[in-house]
């Protein structure tokens, strides 16, 4: 996987098969459905349990509003990861470009994914930590390796797009 | 809040849409005809301070962690680094305090990144 950075964006070229399904799974990934952990991580309460009537108020009208937002980077990221569903071979390496503008909803997304991801499986502080783990050999492996990956990518994003939005390669 | 003794009346702020009219004092043992002064306080004034608390996450990236704190309270890198790692390190960190409606609105935006954030009275 090449990762190049353009004028107006990133350019993640030699995106092989394995990689670029893990990128088709974002927006779903970024789904709390059937999962209580998920979901309450998605939504966090703004203060303790006793301050009742501000939780209240949260859940009515500002909970709506935080969907919102989260709904619309995921349809973003959604239509600009059509790139990665053409006729091409399948195994066929792919490239996909993020465009500067895209960025925020690409952090948002990525980052929401690893939350409900993490959540779902309730990885430990030392399974997050663990550099050196062995090869994906389970579910629960292949979901770590899918979090590291989209972290990996929001460091990129973060580094590249946002912390210096004006350099360019080419 | 009531409280009565040494022929001094305290009463309790009358809350309304705007301006709150405020009977400060009076001093009905030795004037025959209670002065009531008048003085106006908006809301906020009234409300206790509260603070912005963020909670450490260990799926949040720090270099996130401290583009969001830079974005919403408009600190200097420096400072939402320091911050971070507070978080990180203590297990949270006070980003802000002051009223409260404010205070909400940094919490929303701070949940708008995932971060986990909470307002608390400030004690």
């Amino acid at each position: 996987m090449d990762i190049c950075r353009r004028k107006d964006g990133l350019e993640i070229s030699e995106l092989d098969p394995f990689l670029a399904e893990l990128l088709r799974q974002l927006p779903a990934s970024t789904s709390p459905e059937n999962s209580p952990a998920a979901q309450s991580r998605l939504f966090s309460p703004p203060a303790s349990e006793n301050e009742k009537e501000i939780c209240a108020e949260w859940k009515l009208y500002v909970q709506p509003e935080l969907q919102r937002l989260f709904r619309s980077a995921t349809e973003t990221v959604a239509a600009d990861l059509q790139q990665l569903s053409g006729n091409e071979k399948t195994f066929a390496n792919r490239s996909l470009f993020i465009p500067t503008k895209h960025a925020d909803a690409w952090l948002r997304a990525l980052n929401q994914a690893r939350l409900i991801i993490a959540a779902r499986n309730g990885f430990s502080d030392g399974e997050l930590s663990d550099n050196y783990r062995s090869p994906i050999g389970s579910r629960r492996d292949l979901s770590l390796f899918q979090v590291n990956f989209y972290g990996f990518l929001q460091e990129f994003i973060l580094r590249e797009l946002i912390e210096s939005p004006e350099s360019s390669s080419s | 809040m009531s409280c009565e003794g040494e022929g001094i009346t305290v009463q309790r702020p009358r809350r309304g849409s705007g301006a709150v009219e405020y009977p400060v004092a009076s001093l009905s043992a030795s004037v025959t005809e209670p002065t009531v002064e008048k003085s106006t306080e908006s809301e906020e004034q009234l409300d206790v301070p509260w603070q912005v608390v963020v909670h450490n996450d260990p799926i949040n990236l720090m270099t996130y962690v401290t583009m969001v704190f830079q974005r919403v309270f408009g600190f200097p890198r420096e400072k939402a680094e320091r911050h971070m790692l507070e978080v990180h390190h203590r297990g949270r960190s006070v980003l802000w305090s002051g009223v409260r409606e404010r205070a909400e609105l940094y919490v929303q935006q701070l949940h708008g990144y995932l971060l986990l954030a909470t307002l608390e009275k400030v004690t």
